[in-house]
Parts: structure tokens; sequence; C-alpha cells
């Protein structure tokens, strides 16, 4: 056991400061668990979101030393024996009281993103998908939504540009809908001009700071551009396809709507 | 207090809680035309049912084609020790396949056969591979599913919401009054049915895989309204919970590990599962190490021991401690390291692989974990009906975890998932019924209203008072000590006691600070759910006077016959006070009967119709 410092952002929209706690800490303990005991014994009303304290449910994202980490995966003997650990709410979305900020933005996007759909069951009754093509799709679905990629995405984060890109957690939703083998839709012309494909510039801090390690930027993000790009600037591929006489929709669903 | 001025929301059914179950609920509801309200304290896809690892139960066949619902239902009602209820178990082993093909059209992605169907994995108490998983994470990936499809369905979700209190009109179920955590403004929520889906209350102990949500807040409020409560004296410890570090001692090890073939160890490198085969799986549990290493790809072979019910093998590891053959850290060690190849570990069980090496830096391809008992899941809860999900409260429905009835004395692992399934689809299918029939739309008055919110108030209000962290460890603690793994009756009464005298206090408790996201305030709140689950497990326990399934009486060793013919059923009294009392059984239905007591072969061979 020994005594650790923490200093803990403490307020709410209207601002705050960080707060200085002295805290024991015994063997094996996460920052989380730390919290906890701080809440306790010396701030009852702190507040603080956490679940399932084993880095299933996402939902205990904060920023620790300036990462953006899960308390609850966090182990007290990755930090040096006399250094001070800060811990402050995630700086992309708007804080709402001590280390919680309000998320619903992610919620909308979720919610604008088309459901799946299902082709039509086999003769049998069955849907058939191999385990080698539904793999890819598996790992994007691992997501635990902590929204820790989308607090590290400069274009939420930095640019603030939350109108024109849904961010790194929903590229990899779209990709797990894009690459599912039973999902009948046609999402690319979405995924362009809704979601904002293009305005990834794959600085892949995303994937370096998912906590499932998902790889998102190489097997979401990119191959996603890469369809784009195939729909929209390949003329060869444009050409082929109108010679298949494939009907392929370029247009997305609210040109449509408005049309 | 101005009822008037107090945001109101009105809904035909309110469903409580976003995990499985009020998910699978909401949706139903939705579909039927309902307008259809979710709260829940946590955001949305952060429920429990996230931690369910192994997978989800049906006789889908399609690993070993022998598998069909009458296999299911036996195993249910054998891992259950005949204490559930025959038309649950029935509805539940008939319904889930059609149900978890549900989830697949609806975008889930289950791992796959050779021959691109859902995989099916074996655990223990199922005769065959019967779980539909996807690695070992099957419970993000309802959740998720049920999720994506919800949000397209019309249904209005609120969160981070707290029901305080049920509002009835003269029996019958009128509405919910509730608290927003992140304002702590109260709402008030009109509605002539409610679906309580809020899962079990395994924080009343302190080693639990549970999150801070288990706090039996839907038990305690469909007991306050005059509902009954039925089974709680069992509750299961899961046999494998991490046991180091401390801080995440009780997190669940899932059952999968022994499932893919994970064996476990004393300190003397023995496999002690061969010395506790109980006498009624003798018959199908392999006796010798051979004959046990040859399972599964000789079919000849029968299951090795460490797939018996969970509550055997709890107790199992348990005695093995106390004869002082356990691991360092007072567990036992659970090998899958020896047993598969590294690959194979990481791709089938990623989840155990990676939370190992993170919270307790142990590679699981390497090195055995360290494990222990861990309570894991209320088998009992709020009594209803089995076909309808109604409770004896007008109004008032229950599935899932918080519901009783599907598992009787012990839970089979992958039941659980099933049963959020099957059975929120049948609360939605109850609801629509119900209010089908109502010919008057049910009215709170303020009364009600308003005391609720006041007691909610009050304790923010306190001048001085008890705080709300402490008051839960000492609850754990009264739990853990008195009402465990192994019970006597001297300690049950003990636990009542020492109860009786928590309450007392914690009618003087006091959060610091303002309303506005306050979770010591919260903490407060959920203390009393926490101790009317408490009291109601205590005195379950204290009148079943014998060991049977996930409830053992070390003063009353073994099952006795004259208990399996009762339930045990807790209510409020007209005075206030806890009733406790046992309630006889329905004869089963011949064929039901027949089927539970059927050999496998009769079974196998489809000879019993």
């Amino acid at each position: 056991m020994s005594t650790r410092t923490f200093k803990i952002w403490r307020g709410d929209s209207h601002g705050g400061e960080f707060n200085e706690y002295d805290a024991e800490v015994d063997e094996g303990m996460v920052v989380l668990d730390v919290l906890h005991r701080i809440q306790a014994l010396q701030a009852n009303d702190l507040a603080i979101r956490w679940n399932c304290k084993a880095g299933k449910c996402g939902s205990c994202s904060m920023e620790i030393n300036g990462r953006p980490s899960l308390a609850c995966m966090t182990r007290m003997n990755t930090f040096g024996p006399d250094e001070v650990i800060s811990v402050q709410p995630l700086k992309a979305f708007p804080v709402i009281k001590d280390l919680t900020c309000d998320v619903s933005w992610n919620y909308e996007q979720n919610k604008r993103i088309a459901p799946f759909k299902p082709k039509p069951r086999g003769r049998d009754g069955e849907h058939r998908m191999y385990q080698q093509d539904v793999d890819r799709v598996q790992e994007f679905r691992k997501c635990i939504e902590c929204f820790l990629c989308q607090d590290v995405c400069h274009v939420v984060r930095d640019r603030g540009r939350k109108d024109a890109f849904v961010g790194p957690r929903f590229m990899i939703r779209l990709a797990s809908l894009e690459m599912h083998p039973l999902d009948d839709d046609d999402r690319v012309p979405e995924i362009k001009k809704e979601y904002g494909s293009g305005m990834c510039n794959i600085t892949k801090c995303c994937t370096e700071t998912c906590p499932e390690h998902i790889n998102i930027t190489d097997n979401g993000i990119i191959p996603l551009k890469e369809r784009v790009v195939d729909r929209y600037y390949d003329p060869l591929a444009r050409l082929a396809r109108l010679f298949a006489g494939r009907k392929v929709r370029t247009k997305t669903r609210s040109e449509e709507q408005s049309r | 207090m101005n009822v008037s001025e107090i945001q109101t929301f009105e809904h035909d059914v309110l469903v409580i809680g976003a995990g499985g179950a009020g998910l699978r609920a909401a949706i139903e509801c939705s579909a039927r035309g309902l307008n259809t309200g979710v709260i829940s304290k946590s955001l949305l896809g952060k429920a429990h049912t996230v931690m369910a690892e192994g997978g989800m139960a049906a006789s889908l066949g399609n690993v070993d084609r022998r598998d069909n619902w009458k296999i299911h239902f036996r195993d249910t009602m054998r891992g259950g020790k005949f204490l559930n209820q025959w038309r649950m178990a029935e509805l539940h082993a008939k319904q889930a396949p059609e149900r978890v093909r549900e989830l697949e059209e609806w975008g889930a992605v289950f791992d796959r056969t050779p021959d691109g169907l859902i995989n099916q994995r074996n655990f223990g108490g199922h005769r065959y591979p019967r779980l539909a998983h996807v690695g070992d994470r099957t419970g993000l990936e309802l959740i998720r599913t049920l999720q994506d499809h919800g949000v397209h369905q019309g249904i209005h979700f609120h969160m981070e919401c707290t029901a305080l209190r049920l509002l009835l009109d003269g029996g019958r179920i009128a509405g919910v009054a509730g608290y927003w955590r992140e304002t702590g403004r109260f709402v008030l929520f009109r509605t002539s049915a409610v679906i309580m889906a809020t899962g079990g209350g395994g924080k009343a102990w302190n080693v639990t895989s549970n999150s801070w949500e288990y706090t039996g807040d839907g038990a305690a409020l469909a007991y306050e309204a005059g509902a009954e409560l039925m089974d709680l004296e069992f509750t299961q410890f899961h046999p494998t919970g991490m046991v180091w570090p401390p801080s995440v001692r009780g997190t669940l090890v899932t059952e999968g590990v022994r499932g893919d073939g994970g064996i476990l160890l004393n300190s003397k490198g023995e496999r002690f599962m061969f010395d506790y085969i109980p006498k009624r799986f003798a018959p199908e549990t392999a006796d010798t190490i051979l004959e046990a290493d040859k399972w599964p790809d000789d079919p000849s072979a029968r299951r090795p021991p460490e797939l018996l019910t969970r509550d055997v093998v709890a107790r199992a590891i348990r005695a093995e401690v106390q004869a002082g053959r356990g691991s360092p850290h007072g567990g036992a060690f659970l090998d899958i390291a020896s047993r598969r190849p590294a690959e194979s570990i990481k791709r089938k069980l990623p989840s155990m692989y990676h939370q190992f090496k993170e919270l307790a830096e142990v590679d699981i391809t390497t090195t055995p974990m360290e494990v222990g008992p861990t309570l894991h899941y209320f088998m009992g809860g709020i009594r209803v009906d089995a076909d309808s999900q109604q409770t004896n409260v007008p109004g008032l429905f229950a599935c899932g975890e918080c519901a009783a009835g599907l598992h009787g004395a012990n839970r089979l692992g992958g039941n659980s998932l099933s049963d959020l399934i099957v059975f929120g689809r049948l609360a939605g299918v109850g609801v629509d019924a119900y209010l089908s029939d109502l010919s008057a739309t049910p009215r709170a008055d303020d009364t009600q209203i308003t005391a609720a919110f006041r007691e909610a108030t009050d304790i923010l209000n306190r001048e001085t008072g008890e705080n709300p962290y402490l008051m839960h460890e000492a609850l754990q603690d009264v739990m853990s000590t008195n009402v465990g793994i192994v019970r006597t009756g001297p300690e049950l009464q003990t636990a009542v006691e020492q109860l009786k005298a928590l309450k007392v206090r914690a009618a003087n408790l006091k959060a610091p600070g303002t309303s506005q996201y306050n979770p010591g305030w919260h903490e407060a709140l959920s203390v009393k759910s926490l101790l009317i689950v408490g009291e109601a497990v205590a005195r379950a326990a204290y009148i079943r006077e014998e060991s049977r399934g996930a409830h053992t009486r070390l003063d009353f060793e073994g099952e006795r016959e004259e208990c399996a013919r009762f339930n045990v059923v807790t209510k409020k009294g007209p005075d206030g006070e806890m009733q406790v009392e046992k309630v006889e059984r329905p004869e089963p239905p011949k064929e039901l009967a027949a089927i539970a007591n059927a050999t496998l072969e009769e079974l196998e061979g489809g000879q019993l119709e």
C-alpha cells in the first residue's frame, strides 16, 4: 500500500478546476479503483460513469495524464512511483459534471445509419455465411462504444467538424454493414456524402487508442475509402459497370428523397 | 410540490431496463403498435448483458443433429433440480431457436460452422453443443444487435434515468416516478403497463461478477407495489471468477474456457472434479482422465466433470480451498494453456486472453488462471405467469433475470441469454393483450407521486447522516458472511437481524452535494433496494431446509423429497413486514414430466412424442 496524489477535474458546463486528492493505493489496483476510493471517502458526489469494470462496456472513458483511456483498464503500476495522476473528462464532448460528458451526439450519428437489410434466406430457410467471410465484420463488431476513437479523431476533436464526419466509431459501424455478407443495401453513396469518409486523413490515432485493438483505419476506413474511389473516381470500373448493366445507386438516400 | 409542473411522458408501456430482456421486450411492444418508452440507469448499450460471454442456448442442431427442444428442456429441468416452472422451461426450449435466427435477421454475426451455419459450443449441463456464440463476447453481440435494430423502431429511449416508485390506481399500474441522473430532476411517466427488466441483485455481495447497476431495483420496486417474489434463496455462485488481483476479484471467467477443453487443478496438480461427481450425473460424466480426454472427439466418451453444473463446480472449488489445496490467492487453477494451442485460445477466447493480460498480467496461453466462486446470477426474482409474464399486480410484467421461474434451483450457462430474448418477447405479447382488454386508463393520484419525490430529496436535505458507500459495504459484509455459498440456519437468522438494524440506519442516509449527477445520492437510493432483496434472500434461504441446486445448507445436507413440492414466495404483508411462505407446486403436465424423466436414448431416437 502506498499514498498517491490524484488531480481530478471537478466542475460542470460553467467551468471547473483540478482538485488534489491523496489516496491509499493497494497492489493490483486500476485508476477506477482509486477514483472509487476517493469517491467513497473524500468526494461522495464525484461524478464518474462506469459499469463492468472489465473493459467490456466502454463506460469509464476519460483522459488520464492527457491520454484518452478506460479507467478500469489503466493499471496503477504503469505510473512512476512519484508521478501525480491527473484525470479529466473527454475533451471532444461537452462536459456534464466532473468526469462525465455528454456523448449524445454519438447516439444521434448511430441513428442516422440505415438499418441492416438482410438478403432473403436460402431455400433451406438458413442464412449461410462462412467464417472467413465474417472474420473482418466480427472485428468491427468488437467495438464497445467507449468513444475514445471519437475523442482522439482530429476531425472531431481539433477541427470540430462533427457536422461533416461521423468519426471513426461510425466508420467502422458502416464498414461492419458494408462488408456484412448478408447486407443487401448499397451504402457507398452515403459513406462518401453523408458520413464524410473523405474527411479522414489517416493519422491512425483512432487505431492506436482503441482498447479493443480494432484496426480501425487499415481494415475499416481505408477499404471504405477505396470503395468510394472505385465508385466515383475510377473511369474504367464505371464503364465496366455500365456494360455489365448493374444498377448502381450514386445518389444518397436524402438526395433521392428531396427529388 | 406541484405535480403538473413535473416533466411528464405518456406511454402505453414503459420498460425499465435496457439490457437484452428490456430491449427485446421494447422491440416487441413497438412492433405491436404500442407507444413504448424505455428507461435505463446507464447509457444505451452498456447494460450488464454485455458481460455475458459464453453464448445463448438453443437446440438449433447445427453441430449435433440429435439435439432437439425436448433434450434442451430436460437439461434445463435437471439443471434446475426440478424446481423450474414447467411451462416456462417448455416455452424457452421450444422458442429459443427461432429467437436466435431472428437475431441473425437483425444483423448479428455468430461464429460459423464449416458449412456456413450458426456454430454452437459445449457448455456445462447441456447434452449437446448448443450455445450460439461470438467468440467469448456473445452478450455484446446481443445487445448491439438489439440496440441497432431498436433505434429504428420508434422506441422512446430515456437514458440515465432511474425509477423510484411504481404508481398504482386501485392496485393497477398507472405510472412510474423517476429522476434523471444527469440533472437530478424528477420525471413522471404515465403508463398503464410496466415491464421490469432490471436484472439481479449481485451487488449485495462483495465478490460478484455484477456491475453497480445490479442492485435489485426491479424486485424491490415490484415488492413495494405488492408483487410476489419467488425462489430468491437460489443465488448462483459462478465457479470461475478471477481471484487476483484484489481489484478485479469476482470478475467473470467464462465457462467457455472449460467448454473448449480447460481443466481444473488444485495446488497438487490433481484434476479434483473427478471426486465431486453427484449421483444424478454419474451415468453421463466421465470418471477417468483417459475418458474425459477423449471428449468431444470420440462420441462414445462421456463429458468431463469440469462441465458439471455451476453449483457443483463452485462447491468443489470451495471444498478444495478449505482442505488446504487451493491456489496461492485462494482459488483453483483453470488450465487451458496445456490443452490447446495458443492461436486457438486467442481466437476462441479473445476477451479472456485480453482480460488476464491487461488486468492480471497473466498470459493464459502459457499460464493457468487462478479462479474461484463469485456471485453471478439470481435464479429467483419477481413471480410471473409463464405465458404472459404478468405478475400478480395487474399491468406489471417482468422478464429476464429479474423474473423467476425458468431456472429453478440452478441455471445452466447459456440459458440466460436465450431467456432474455424468449421472455422479453413474450412480455411484449403479454402487455399487448393486457392493454387491449383494459377498459379505462388508470390514473395515479398526486399523493403517491409527491411522496416518492419527497423521500428521495430527504437524502440530500439532511444536515447529517450515514455515508451511503459505507452503508453499502456494511450490507455486503452481512450478506457475504452469512448468506454465502454454503449457509446455516443460525447464520441466516443473524443476517436477517443485522439487515433489520441496517434498515433503521438506512432511514438516515445522507448524500452531500447537489442533485446534479451525484453518485452518492444514487448509491443511497439503491441501498434501499439492496436491503429489500438481501432480506428476501436470507429469509427464503432460512425456510428452505435442504440443499438443492445453488442453495446449500450445512445443517440440512442433500435434497429432501418433500422440499421438491414447493417454491418459496416472498411478499410484503399488510403490516409492512416481509412475509415468506412455501407455495405448493402444481402437478406437471404428463407429457412434460415424461420428457424430463426420459432417457437420452428415448429422446434422441424420437421415440417419445
